[in-house]
């Protein structure tokens, strides 16, 4: 796979002392969907804007396509694109002048057909002749889209693309990210929606103050940190466990009604689900009657849960469930 | 690789300028109309009613043209040129300026050169007002638009600098209306320093805009108070500084870049 964007070592210090990048390693990847996920104030936008232009760096170095970005600021920048967090143009801009103001801000010839199918890709074509301010939060939205696919960029960065919008709105940028996907561009979004990472990355990152804490594949992430979760109600309340079940990553809560099972591969009925069958026959053959199964998944997010409690909350989790 | 983008400055510049017609009531209009009321006022009626004829020979409603005419672009050049700059960063649209393959020159143009349009079709616009009212002559056409162009420019990059400067509006307004009116009104806009008394004539000359308003004054009407070549040479002393401070302001993202 070939890097479109390496990031060694970067670090910011805002000039108050606050230490926003603490040395961050990055590599993204031509033509993926790379999800950086963190709570508020990780660093997420930083590490935008240090690519992206707004925001220079304490030190570190930013490749992207193989050129150094401070020396070659002028032709990496025309192949990047950037749609804000914040809502912010001029909003008495009609939307089609602002589009083409764009365009021609990064130093391309006007493109009346391109502009336009840009335009209607986002449903936005009928809207062109509007000022900005009268369009609805998810259109103007959708407006920075269109200006920052203006000049056809190569990697596009979408910081928090869907905060504040309606769930049917967001489903549609869902489908937007990945129309651009197939058309070639490599798009790194912010999020601290889990579910927005798990419906569209290839690679997740997750960044905590400052520090990238894990880059790994979506599903391999899953895989690796997933866990199946089992609760078992008894028919009768237990003691102890006989031995053929202790063997199995349980305990027994809620006063011996209940077992709860925790363990597995996760994602896609790997060795938990696997287990829990096992573990019903064994529960069977020692004569214990239970009424009910619970079984789930653990999703992405209890994996950033766990992550971002810190190294001590996973290895807890773990040594729970080993 | 390009080291100056002709299609972004354009770009700019066209923005710029629209937003300007956009808003012509404001940026146009108001101060036609102001400046307007000065040449009635002052020229009309009250300079009308002055004895001796004026002064050095000029009447007094031409005397006052070239120092009203400077007044509203000294305060309009900057403002517009503060506005134009001060806006995005308010409103934090100045992303898409700063991630673009946009450099200082191609900044410059656009903002810079969109204000000093503004200006000299307010001079234009101005002069033409005036002449309804008073009766006056430009002794040489020449130097009197490389003056208005030259003073256009140099307060747009003024103002440039101000509106990256400033983080509140009220800031953006100090400059304009606290140093170069006043500056402007004790500049000799309504009289030549040479009629003031000793201790306060000095004292005047210590004011630069004494020489913006004599150098004007002399593409007028051939006559000044101080040497026109320190007029124009100061101006551009001037600009020069101000240009010398923006690339300083972009090569170290001062206000800029975080």
């Amino acid at each position: 796979m070939q890097p479109i964007l390496e990031i060694r070592g970067l670090t910011k210090t805002y000039k108050g002392g606050f230490t926003a990048l603490k040395g961050v390693d990055l590599v993204i990847n031509k033509g993926e969907i790379f999800a950086l996920l963190g709570p508020n104030g990780a660093g997420k936008t930083t590490l935008i804007a240090a690519v992206c232009g707004m925001v220079r760096p304490t030190s570190g170095t930013i490749a992207v396509f193989g050129e150094d970005l401070a020396r070659n600021w002028r032709s990496v920048r025309s192949r990047i694109g950037l749609v804000p967090q914040e809502l912010a143009t001029d909003m008495f801009e009609p939307v089609l002048r602002s589009v083409n103001h764009s365009r021609g801000l990064f130093g391309l010839a006007p493109d009346p057909a391109r502009i336009e199918e840009i335009l209607r890709a986002l449903s936005l074509w009928d809207k062109r002749d509007a000022q900005i301010r009268t369009l609805s939060g998810g259109m103007k939205r959708r407006v920075l889209i269109a200006k920052a696919l203006a000049h056809e960029p190569e990697l596009l960065f979408l910081d928090e693309p869907t905060a504040g919008v309606d769930v049917e709105l967001r489903r549609d940028m869902w489908k937007q990210i990945a129309l651009l996907r197939e058309r070639g561009t490599t798009v790194i979004l912010t999020t601290h929606y889990i579910e927005e990472a798990e419906e569209m990355a290839d690679r997740v990152g997750i960044i905590r103050q400052g520090e990238i804490l894990m880059v790994d594949e979506k599903t391999a992430m899953m895989e690796r940190l997933g866990r199946t979760e089992a609760l078992i109600s008894l028919a009768q309340p237990l003691a102890e466990l006989p031995g053929p079940i202790a063997r199995y990553p349980v305990s027994l809560i809620e006063e011996g009604t209940v077992l709860c099972y925790r363990g597995g591969g996760g994602e896609g009925g790997g060795t938990g689900t696997q287990d829990v069958a096992n573990l019903t026959k064994d529960l069977t053959r020692a004569g214990i009657d239970y009424t009910a199964i619970d079984i789930h998944e653990s999703s992405l997010e209890d994996i950033f849960v766990n992550l971002l409690e810190g190294p001590q909350g996973v290895a807890q989790r773990d040594g729970q469930a080993a | 690789m390009s080291v100056f983008n002709a299609r972004s400055a354009w770009t700019i510049y066209k923005q710029e300028l629209l937003r300007a017609f956009r808003t012509a009531m404001q940026s146009i209009l108001a101060p036609v109309l102001t400046t307007t009321l000065y040449f009635v006022v002052f020229g009309a009626a009250i300079g009308g009613k002055m004895s001796g004829g004026g002064i050095d020979g000029v009447s007094y409603g031409a005397f006052i043209v070239p120092g009203l005419l400077l007044l509203t672009l000294l305060g309009e050049s900057t403002s517009n040129a503060s506005f134009g700059i001060y806006m995005p960063r308010f409103t934090g649209s100045i992303y898409e300026l700063l991630s673009a393959p946009v450099g200082v020159g191609e900044t410059l143009v656009g903002f810079v050169g969109a204000a000093a349009t503004k200006s000299l079709i307010l001079a234009a616009i101005i002069l033409v007002t005036a002449s309804q009212f008073v009766d006056y002559s430009i002794a040489h056409p020449f130097y009197a638009f490389g003056f208005i162009l030259l003073v256009s420019a140099s307060f747009s990059l003024l103002g440039f600098i101000l509106g990256i400067w400033a983080d509140s509006f009220e800031k953006l307004t100090v400059v304009p209306m606290l140093i170069l009116t006043p500056l402007t009104f004790l500049g000799g806009t309504f009289y030549s320093i040479n009629d003031l008394p000793d201790p306060w004539k000095s004292v005047a000359l210590a004011n630069p805009v004494v020489f913006l308003v004599n150098g004007l004054r002399w593409t007028f009407y051939d006559r000044s108070d101080v040497p026109i070549g320190l007029s124009i040479g100061l101006t551009l002393l001037f600009l020069a500084i101000c240009v010398v401070f923006i690339a300083w302001i972009f090569r170290t993202g001062w206000r800029l870049r975080t």
